[in-house]
């Protein structure tokens, strides 16, 4: 089990594929693992009272979302038997069809990472003071809210 | 005793203020809630919860030390 101190989940703008494969190849010496599972969450250009969203604008509590996900993170590691766990939210301007959450969880066997990248997924939306400002192609914009 | 106030998304939005000091007698979280609505009515029109120095509390919570009080909106991550 691994066990580590709160740090900084945060990145500036989108979560770029390049870095998403870096992530996957950096994992290509630890060899006890025989399963990743991730989890990409994307901007989607949602269409509401005929105006279309194109990005969000993320701003979180960071010090408090930093705890939380550190929180969560435990927690999943004391549920489930993971080898390794990372998790990557976007901060600022992330246009639609990019990358805004990353989630990486990696295990000796493959049923664990169904089961542990859903529950980080869902707990992330839960309980983690993240906030998005959907903003339209009109520049006006409103408030997302995780249902 | 000071309390520090910070606002998030929609609520720094209404209230055009990020963060701000208040002077205050103990009081319950509750009874600061009423406090801040009064100076920005506006705050009635939305949910939102509390966390005191990080962490979430209730609105019976009772805030007797300087401490950081977080006004957070509906929670949109991912």
């Amino acid at each position: 089990m691994e066990k580590k101190k709160p740090k900084n989940v945060f990145r500036q703008g989108a979560i770029s594929s390049q870095f998403i494969g870096d992530s996957i190849a950096k994992h290509q010496t630890k060899t006890s693992i025989g399963a990743h599972n991730i989890f990409l969450g994307q901007v989607r250009a949602d269409e509401i009272d005929g105006k279309t969203i194109t990005a969000i604008d993320y701003t979180a509590y960071e010090e408090m979302a930093n705890l939380k996900f550190h929180e969560i993170r435990e927690a999943t590691f004391e549920k489930y038997d993971l080898t390794c766990m990372h998790i990557y939210h976007s901060l600022g301007k992330v246009s639609a069809g990019e990358i805004c959450l990353f989630v990486f969880v990696s295990s000796p066997r493959r049923k664990v990472v169904f089961e542990a990248l859903e529950y980080v997924v869902e707990a992330i939306k839960a309980d983690v003071p993240v906030f998005g400002k959907e903003i339209f192609e009109d520049q006006t914009h409103q408030w997302k809210q995780n249902s | 005793m000071q309390l520090t106030i910070k606002y998030f998304g929609m609520l720094a939005e209404t209230t055009k203020v990020s963060e701000e000091k208040l002077h205050t007698d103990t009081c319950t979280v509750a009874q600061l809630v009423e406090k801040l609505k009064q100076q920005y009515p506006k705050l009635n029109d939305t949910d939102f919860k509390i966390a005191i120095d990080q962490q979430l509390v209730g609105l019976n919570h009772n805030i007797s030390t300087e401490a950081e009080v977080a006004l957070l909106p509906p929670f949109a991550g991912g």
